[in-house]
């Protein structure tokens, strides 16, 4: 369904910031799984996910949607096949746009927009039902600017946007991580009923090792900018939080070996 | 009396300046300085046009698409080669100066005697009511013809707004206020917010020029210099809109440009009648400008400021 073919990025290469984000990953999601790609600071998670998305250009590699190499789309002709939630509660949602315009806009993701009427009032009707199940009451509030809401209600309804028309390929971006955690346990069950319901193949980054075990079918570990470790199936059901800390401290013990020998050979060699 | 209703007329005829420069400014954020040039370059299109002898309502259509056309210039600069919005302004603008006197072929193209737009209207207002017939308005004598413009002027006006409002709400209208809003947004949505700043700013563009093109039939003349501080002119008005009605909804705003613009450019006549020296209009509007953009922050800080020193009494 996707595959994500050996891509490298290397942002700001030369420069003294350079910094070798991805370094040859690999992926293939099957139709309808749910993967949950775990890793430390840098490990190249969220630069994977915006790959995918388009956000950059990559240096090396392909991205395969359904068959189609999209590596040179654009990031708003992707559009078309993939929703997304982003880790701010500000980035997926318009603030000085009414609620109803935000959905109105969501639900024309990847068509044309012609000079047709924008907001029918069928389409506002349709909009309640939409919201609705939120229980947030933004039923009677589809005029009020989205900036008004908290950042859970807007992640909601950011999510509510990307899957308004059903994506083949949902990424979620730590979207809970600017959450308290209460609101981000009410998004993290929203986020599952959806992707339930609608049996949507999803990528999600987050830093919550509990998410990634309670939730999804597959885990992927990153660790600088490759992949780790791949837990499918059973193996990925049994896994508990305590292995993946196992898992995240060896990588840890790894980094400090490499840098220990590297500073070592530079004292005789250098 | 016909001073003020020679007022309210160019305040209206530089509404659509205003429509444009909110456009840029208030819809993308972007400090556009093509303004400058493409007033100048509507009203020269449309002036050169005219003498040529075609139909000033298609000339005026012309100046229209002239200036959209050197908005997606400075749009292209901006998206294409990733050039920061007021240098690709100033370049577009600094071009223009070049184009606006090779399509006028001198500095000053006079209209006096050429059939404009207001020439129609004119000439209506003799049919209707005769020729130079005065009629008494609130005491003040008045000649019919400049309630005729100044009607003229307030349909026309009237009809760009809703146009605006309308094209604003359609699809592509919505998308582009959400790219000025939220671009990262409007991405994942699927929407080239590339193409949607380049349209946007070419209409913001195509306004302006119209408003030249018109203030050049209204007031006889195309000048080469005539662009010169309309883009501080036109923020002037739709800073003044805002203060005036405080709604935030597009109708009220685009409302407020035109209402600002006129304001405005009574505010200028009464100082102007007044005594102030005419050279003096644009510093003192520079400076009005400037403390309209500082007002708001510092009305925050002493708010603030307020709120601390009573929490700590």
């Amino acid at each position: 369904m996707l595959k994500i073919e050996n891509i490298e990025k290397t942002f700001n290469p030369g420069t003294a910031n350079e910094v070798k984000a991805l370094q040859g990953v690999n992926i293939e999601i099957e139709e309808g799984s749910f993967v949950c790609v775990l890793g430390t600071n840098g490990s190249g998670k969220s630069t994977a996910l915006n790959a995918v998305a388009g956000t950059f250009l990559l240096d090396k590699g392909s991205i395969i949607l359904d068959g189609e190499d999209i590596s040179k789309w654009g990031e708003h002709k992707r559009a078309k096949y993939i929703g997304r939630v982003f880790q701010n509660p500000f980035s997926g949602t318009a603030p000085n746009m009414s609620i109803q315009e935000n959905l109105m806009l969501a639900l024309k993701r990847g068509k044309k927009r012609g000079i047709g009427w924008g907001l029918p009032s069928k389409l506002i009707k349709e909009f309640k039902e939409i919201v609705r199940p939120l229980n947030m009451g933004l039923e009677d509030r589809l005029e009020n600017p989205i900036g008004k809401l908290s950042g859970g209600q807007r992640q909601a309804l950011t999510l509510l946007m990307a899957t308004a028309l059903k994506p083949r390929l949902l990424l979620l971006d730590e979207h809970t991580a600017a959450l308290d955690p209460k609101t981000a346990s009410k998004v993290i069950d929203l986020t599952q009923k959806v992707i339930s319901r609608d049996k949507l193949t999803t990528l999600m980054v987050t830093h919550s090792m509990q998410q990634a075990v309670n939730l999804g079918d597959r885990i992927i570990m990153m660790h600088q900018g490759k992949v780790a470790y791949d837990f499918k199936g059973d193996e990925k059901k049994r896994l508990k939080v305590n292995d993946l800390l196992t898992l995240f401290d060896e990588l840890r013990r790894k980094d400090n070996v490499d840098t220990s020998v590297a500073a070592l050979l530079e004292e005789y060699y250098v | 009396m016909a001073l003020l209703i020679g007022s309210i007329t160019i305040g209206l005829i530089l509404a659509l300046l205003a429509l444009g420069i909110f456009i840029s400014f208030r819809i993308f954020d972007f400090p556009d300085i093509t303004a400058e040039g493409s007033f100048t370059f509507g009203a020269a299109t449309g002036a050169a046009l005219i003498v040529a002898g075609v139909n000033p309502l298609l000339a005026s259509l012309i100046a229209f698409l002239a200036g959209m056309a050197a908005g997606a210039i400075t749009g292209l600069i901006h998206t294409r080669f990733k050039i920061n919005p007021l240098l690709a302004g100033i370049l577009v603008m600094t071009a223009l100066y070049s184009v606006n006197l090779h399509v006028m072929g001198k500095s000053n193209i006079p209209l006096l005697n050429e059939t404009t737009v207001f020439t129609w209207v004119d000439n209506f207002s003799a049919w209707i009511s005769g020729a130079d017939t005065k009629t008494n308005l609130l005491g003040w004598q008045v000649a019919v013809k400049d309630l005729w413009l100044l009607l003229f002027c307030l349909i026309t006006i009237l009809s760009f707004c809703y146009l605006l409002w309308w094209f604003f709400k359609t699809n592509i209208g919505t998308a582009m206020r959400a790219t000025g809003d939220n671009d990262q947004m409007i991405r994942a949505l699927g929407v080239n917010t590339n193409s949607m700043i380049i349209l946007g700013i070419a209409l913001s563009n195509g306004f302006i020029a119209l408003a030249g093109a018109m203030l050049a039939q209204y007031q006889g003349f195309a000048d080469v210099q005539m662009g010169i501080g309309m883009m501080v002119w036109g923020l002037a008005s739709v800073i003044i809109g805002e203060a005036i009605i405080n709604d935030n909804s597009l109708g009220f705003v685009i409302a407020g440009a035109v209402v600002g613009s006129v304001l405005f450019r009574l505010l200028v006549a009464i100082a102007l009648r007044w005594g102030l020296n005419p050279n003096d209009l644009k510093i003192i509007t520079a400076l009005f400008v400037f403390i309209a953009l500082i007002l708001p922050g510092i009305m925050k800080n002493k708010r603030k400021r307020n709120l601390k020193s009573t929490a700590h009494a």
